[in-house]
């Protein structure tokens, strides 16, 4: 099933197009690993799955881009149920400067009112989810900062989590985190699916083909393939893909 | 092939002509004179006033208002003034200071207004103190015939530290990372949730420091309100009467002590306090700054 349907999708940055008519559908309960050389749109197009492109002066989109059927683009679709669905993580960790448990506890707060053991809970819950509930379940006060890089990263996930969200859009997020933490977020990936959509950006080629179900690749603006991983990597169509693959650029 | 090294002898020793040693150490000397006689001039002062004003403050200056019937003199109504001048102004520029800042910062969109508008407080803030006393009396006292008052006063002065406000407040919403901004948009916050419970809060010691900056220059202010505030030395110990009532603040009565008394003693125990409050000022923006940065 598709979670996610794109129709002839363009993007520009005011005169610079950064997307060009881009057709592609996320399926459910799978990972979708977004792939291609810096600056060839593949961010951008994460962005438009939940709307952060908003953010940015100067952007005009056209085209669809349907979650479950609904245009998200529609007037009448209110962004912060949108992104609450659709959830996002970093290529930076970004804890907020706040205990860890009001880091996970800050979603829920802004949208619904919830008792004091729910929270607890749900706390609990994502951390859990996230793998992190045993290495921080003695500091929950203590400041996000105090955790370590790939432990930030993790708690941005269970952050994302902690609204429960039915899509995860993941940008780049291992590519400030050293091995054995990247080992850890790619084995939690795989549990993720179970329950979760998730749309991945990585610039690491292993990691797309190790962790992914389908695998798109965009090159300058351009979706140039998209299929399951395994045929992308083993029988690529293009020549471009072929060429990206074996490292001959980017 | 040239060589850096004499031809014979050390490799290390013997660099530098002994003309451009004397040059390279004149110049140092320069230096070490030019950082002497900034320090100096400053110590010199501060030094001076000191020693020539906490002398004279004694209990009575401090807690009593002047009587031409005892001739005695007391400073209480000034300091009363100077202090609703600082309570007033704050609550007039920093709700507008820091909502301008939070405008431009957060939600502008429009470059070019933005830049308009920081240009221009950046001319307000070059602008002569005594223009912004001139315009208040002006505006305030002949056009709208309202009398010289701490309210005049205070309202003439929160024009002229808006900009110190809406510049500190905007350099602290700066620091905040962009990606906090992100993180809460990506979790479905609004704009003004996220101000409130992410931005806000992680600006909050810079926000705190331009704010004790702004109360320095409020009260270090004469030439603004000379004009605006009036030159009352009668006691109003009543916040809402006060407002109303012309109150020179210690600055004002300072020049109004030497110029028209020629009291030179009571002058400098004012300039010495005026100078022990604009330090202490000076020392709780540092200490704010680093209680903050702990976390």
């Amino acid at each position: 099933m598709n979670i996610i349907e794109t129709k002839d999708l363009n993007l520009h940055y005011g005169e610079f197009q950064a997307l060009k008519n881009i057709n592609l559908d996320v399926s459910a309960n799978e990972i979708t690993a977004l792939i291609g050389p810096s600056g060839c749109g593949k961010s951008t197009y994460l962005r438009t799955l939940n709307r952060m492109n908003d953010l940015v002066h100067g952007v005009k989109i056209d085209g669809s881009v349907r979650y479950r059927g609904e245009d998200i683009y529609a007037k009448d679709v209110d962004v912060t149920v949108l992104r609450k669905r659709i959830g996002m993580v970093f290529q930076k960790p970004n804890p907020f400067p706040m205990s860890i448990y009001d880091n996970v506890a800050y979603g829920p707060k802004l949208h619904q009112k919830m008792s004091r053991s729910a929270m607890n809970d749900l706390v609990e819950q994502s951390l859990r989810k996230a793998a992190l509930w045993d290495e921080a379940k003695d500091r929950l006060k203590k400041s996000a900062m105090s955790l370590s890089g790939g432990q930030q990263q993790r708690l941005c996930i269970a952050r994302a989590l902690s609204v429960s969200p039915d899509v995860l859009l993941m940008d780049e997020p291992t590519s400030a985190l050293d091995p054995a933490s990247t080992a850890k977020i790619e084995e939690l990936m795989g549990q993720l699916k179970q329950e979760y959509s998730v749309v991945i950006v990585t610039h690491n080629m292993q990691q797309a083909a190790r962790i992914s179900d389908r695998t798109a690749f965009f090159l300058t603006g351009d979706l140039v393939e998209s299929g399951p991983t395994a045929d992308v990597f083993s029988r690529p169509q293009d020549q471009r893909t072929e060429n990206y693959i074996t490292g001959r650029f980017g | 092939m040239t060589t850096l090294t004499p031809a014979t002898g050390s490799a290390l020793k013997g660099g530098l002509s002994a003309k451009r040693r004397a040059y390279s150490i004149g110049l140092r000397t320069a230096m070490y004179a030019c950082v002497a006689i900034a320090v100096s001039v400053l110590v010199g002062i501060i030094g001076f006033v000191l020693y020539q004003g906490l002398g004279h403050i004694t209990w009575e200056l401090l807690s009593t208002q002047r009587s031409a019937l005892r001739n005695t003199i007391g400073i209480l109504p000034n300091i009363l003034s100077t202090l609703y001048i600082v309570i007033t102004t704050l609550l007039i520029a920093i709700p507008i200071g820091i909502g301008a800042a939070i405008y431009l910062c957060e939600y502008a969109s429009n470059r070019k207004v933005v830049r308009l508008v920081e240009f221009t407080i950046e001319i307000l803030a070059g602008i002569p103190s005594i223009i912004y006393g001139l315009v208040g009396f002006l505006f305030f006292v002949l056009n709208l015939g309202m009398r010289p008052s701490i309210l005049v006063g205070s309202l003439t002065l929160s024009i002229l530290v808006l900009p110190v406000i809406v510049r500190t407040t905007q350099e602290a919403l700066r620091t905040v990372p962009h990606s906090y901004r992100e993180g809460a948009f990506a979790l479905g916050g609004t704009r003004w949730y996220i101000i409130r419970t992410i931005i806000l809060p992680s600006s909050l010691d810079g926000i705190i420091g331009g704010t004790i900056l702004a109360v320095g220059r409020m009260v270090g202010e004469s030439a603004a309100l000379l004009f605006t505030a009036g030159v009352g030395f009668t006691l109003v110990t009543n916040y809402f009467t006060a407002l109303h009532t012309p109150g020179a603040s210690l600055t004002v009565s300072l020049f109004l002590y030497i110029t028209e008394h020629g009291n030179r003693d009571v002058g400098f125990a004012i300039a010495a306090i005026l100078l022990i409050i604009v330090l202490t000022l000076n020392l709780l923006i540092k200490l704010v700054r680093r209680k903050f940065r702990k976390i």
